[in-house]
């Protein structure tokens, strides 16, 4: 069992007075961004990491994960309380949390949402305890055709999973592999795309366009609602929260099948927010009281909140072992990795156990703070949200200018963020799914040469993809996960024409 | 374009979903263009610099045209959204791309002292107080935070250099 011994010298690490320090500080601010519009997890993470660059590599990892679960827990407050989703994911919170709240029942719905958070996420970093050694020792045998397929399947699963129809999906993922493409080529050496433009010589940063599409934009977005900002209060207080904790055994079959759901859908890089409405749809399908599903059930806040923090939590699996995030902030987080020097893939397994142990402590470590203090300091966390939206909105357009500045220190940067809010705003009007552009510019390189690596050796046949049982499992897993909205569509009907026959 | 002269007149979701479309199409011909630029064929490495873009392309314009087919079929009717919303957008874009475009003249400090001062007095009403207290206070904080304390350099002015900071 070394893996219980790296775990517990990872606890030694994680338990280190100023790392300590460092994760309570990160859940803070990763609910306060979490709360307020226009600042997103992704984002979020995208500014605080030049903060960073001056801690050791595993301090700096330990707060921007939880910064991350900070994130994840404030967008339930907003959800509940507001019904304003802070964040994507916590969308379908708001069907049965906000109804909750209305009834005078917030405190209720707040600690059910905090508890399944913390249920969904513990559950899922158990999973990548015992699963990531077995995934780095798997992932030691891929080739570049390999590695390649498993990009593949990541991009498949945006494709197929999203709620966005798919061919917007895949011109917004296109887009952000053409924004990757831009500047020096690694493998020739020569340059692309650049049109002359001596700024462009070193590509797209994908820090700037996650602060421009996300901040900015939403920001934008935000604007367009108006100034008028919704106050409301929230009480909770110990009795409330122990009450209800005796009730949420009762729906333990609901939080297993949303942890399930939610780790699958955060390996396969799906993400947090399909996996919420999933959960939440079948959740609605199978329950007994699945009618009053919308009306205030708690069975409606449980469902989406565990899937949430599993599928939140499960994207960083498939990040540390194989170097794919599941998520834009796990890829934003993987962007940080790389600028410590630290290479994610298999290797990082052996060659930096302190580091990949001590961060699966501090996710364990992580969340129970985060759930001690979401519970303690709901009130003063709802009271940020009575700020009005015209102090906010400057504050964070001038966090995000620092953010987009600091990543190299060049102003030009900062003006490349604004064009990029400008074409999030019109994306995001207009349909266009952002996290698959992210995701792309992040990954677009390493596809890139995977891809170029595998047809080098095949001589140019696309065949090298489907060469041996691995690689072709994973390219007829991604090719299924492309065509699932097809194949399940095709299945329905099958299904209501067998019934009618 | 609605001709609608109503209060909640704007811009059709249509029109503008075609219209970002295309731009994106046109992307795409821009991807295409410039990697036969760089060489889309193969040489010593093997797959030239702009063989894997040039797909890229195929696949943004492809893309785009399936789109802007679907967009075009929707039902005519939907708002993308009210003039007087994307006057509230522009007055955030505007004093933002003014406040970047002076950055690198008047440093980072002066120039978000300036717009958070206006954001807050412009468009939220609030009084000098309120004004000085949160437009002061935010820079001096980043300040303490970023130089002082994680050693993060950020643009810096004239008003900088002339306090010797």
């Amino acid at each position: 069992m070394e893996e219980i011994l790296n775990l517990f010298q990872g606890f030694a690490i994680a338990l280190q007075p100023f790392n300590i320090m460092v994760m309570i500080l990160g859940i803070v601010l990763g609910v306060v961004i979490g709360v307020l519009p226009g600042l997103g997890g992704a984002n979020g993470v995208a500014i605080l990491l030049p903060l960073t660059f001056s801690m050791p590599p595993t301090s700096a990892i330990i707060m921007l994960s939880c910064i991350y679960w900070g994130a994840l827990f404030g967008g339930a407050i907003t959800s509940i309380l507001f019904n304003i989703p802070g964040e994507p994911w916590s969308v379908a919170t708001t069907f049965d949390g906000y109804p909750m709240a209305q009834q005078g029942k917030a405190g209720e719905a707040l600690t059910a949402a905090f508890t399944s958070s913390f249920v969904g996420a513990f559950f899922a970093v158990v999973m990548i305890t015992l699963v990531a050694p077995l995934v780095a020792t798997l992932a030691l045998r891929f080739g570049p055709a390999e590695k390649f397929a498993v990009y593949f399947l990541a991009f498949c699963s945006f494709v197929g999973l999203s709620k966005e129809p798919p061919f917007k999906t895949i011109a917004a993922m296109m887009i952000g592999f053409a924004l990757a493409a831009v500047g020096l080529d690694s493998v020739t050496g020569s340059l692309r795309l650049t049109f002359g433009f001596t700024e462009l010589l070193n590509g797209f940063d994908f820090l700037i366009a996650v602060i421009g599409l996300f901040g900015i934009g939403e920001i934008l977005l935000t604007m367009e609602e108006g100034l008028a900002f919704r106050g409301g209060k929230a009480k909770i207080n110990l009795s409330v929260v122990l009450q209800t904790w005796k009730e949420l055994p009762r729906y333990w079959v609901t939080s297993l099948r949303s942890c399930v759901i939610g780790c699958w859908m955060g390996i396969t890089p799906a993400g947090a927010t399909p996996a919420s409405f999933m959960s939440y749809g079948i959740a609605k399908r199978v329950s007994p009281k699945g009618a009053n599903f919308g009306k205030g059930e708690i069975e409606g806040v449980i469902a989406p909140e565990t899937a949430a923090h599993a599928a939140g939590t499960a994207a960083l699996l498939p990040m540390l072992s194989l170097g794919v995030p599941g998520s834009p902030t796990a890829a934003v987080l993987l962007g940080g990795l790389l600028i410590w020097g630290l290479q994610p893939g298999p290797l990082l397994f052996v060659e930096q156990k302190e580091f990949v142990w001590g961060l699966i402590a501090s996710m364990y470590l992580g969340n129970l703070v985060g759930l001690i203090v979401v519970l303690t300091c709901v009130p003063v966390f709802a009271a940020i949200l009575r700020i009005p939206f015209s102090i906010i909105a400057p504050l964070i357009l001038v966090l995000c200018a620092i953010g987009a500045y600091s990543v190299h220190n060049s102003t030009f940067d900062v003006a490349m963020m604004l064009v990029f809010g400008v074409i999030g705003y019109g994306l995001k009007k207009t349909g266009y799914p952002l996290a698959p552009l992210v995701l792309a510019i992040v990954l677009g390189d390493k596809a890139e040469e995977a891809f170029r690596q595998s047809l080098l050796g095949s001589q140019g046949s696309l065949g090298i993809f489907f060469s041996n049982g691995l690689v072709s499992t994973i390219m007829i897993l991604g090719l299924i996960a492309l065509f699932w909205s097809v194949i399940q569509e095709g299945y329905t009907r099958l299904r209501t024409r067998a019934a009618t026959a | 374009m609605t001709t609608n002269s109503s209060s909640n007149a704007g811009p059709s979701h249509k029109a503008v979903e075609a219209g970002v479309t295309t731009v994106i199409g046109l992307f795409g011909v821009l991807v295409i263009f410039g990697s036969l630029k760089a060489g889309i064929k193969w040489g010593a490495e093997g797959p030239g610099a702009g063989f894997f873009p040039f797909y890229i392309g195929l696949f943004i314009v492809g893309s785009s045209l399936i789109n802007l087919w679907t967009g075009l079929r929707e039902d005519e009717g939907n708002l993308f959204a009210e003039w007087g919303q994307l006057r509230q957008v522009l007055s955030v874009v505007i004093p933002t791309t003014i406040y970047v475009g002076a950055m690198p003249f008047i440093g980072l400090y002066v120039a978000s002292f300036v717009f958070i001062a206006w954001f807050m007095r412009w468009l939220g009403k609030y009084n000098w107080l309120t004004v000085a207290l949160v437009s002061l206070g935010m820079p001096f904080v980043t300040y303490i935070l970023f130089e002082r304390w994680f050693l993060v350099p950020l643009p810096k002015g004239p008003l900088e250099n002339l306090l010797g900071l």
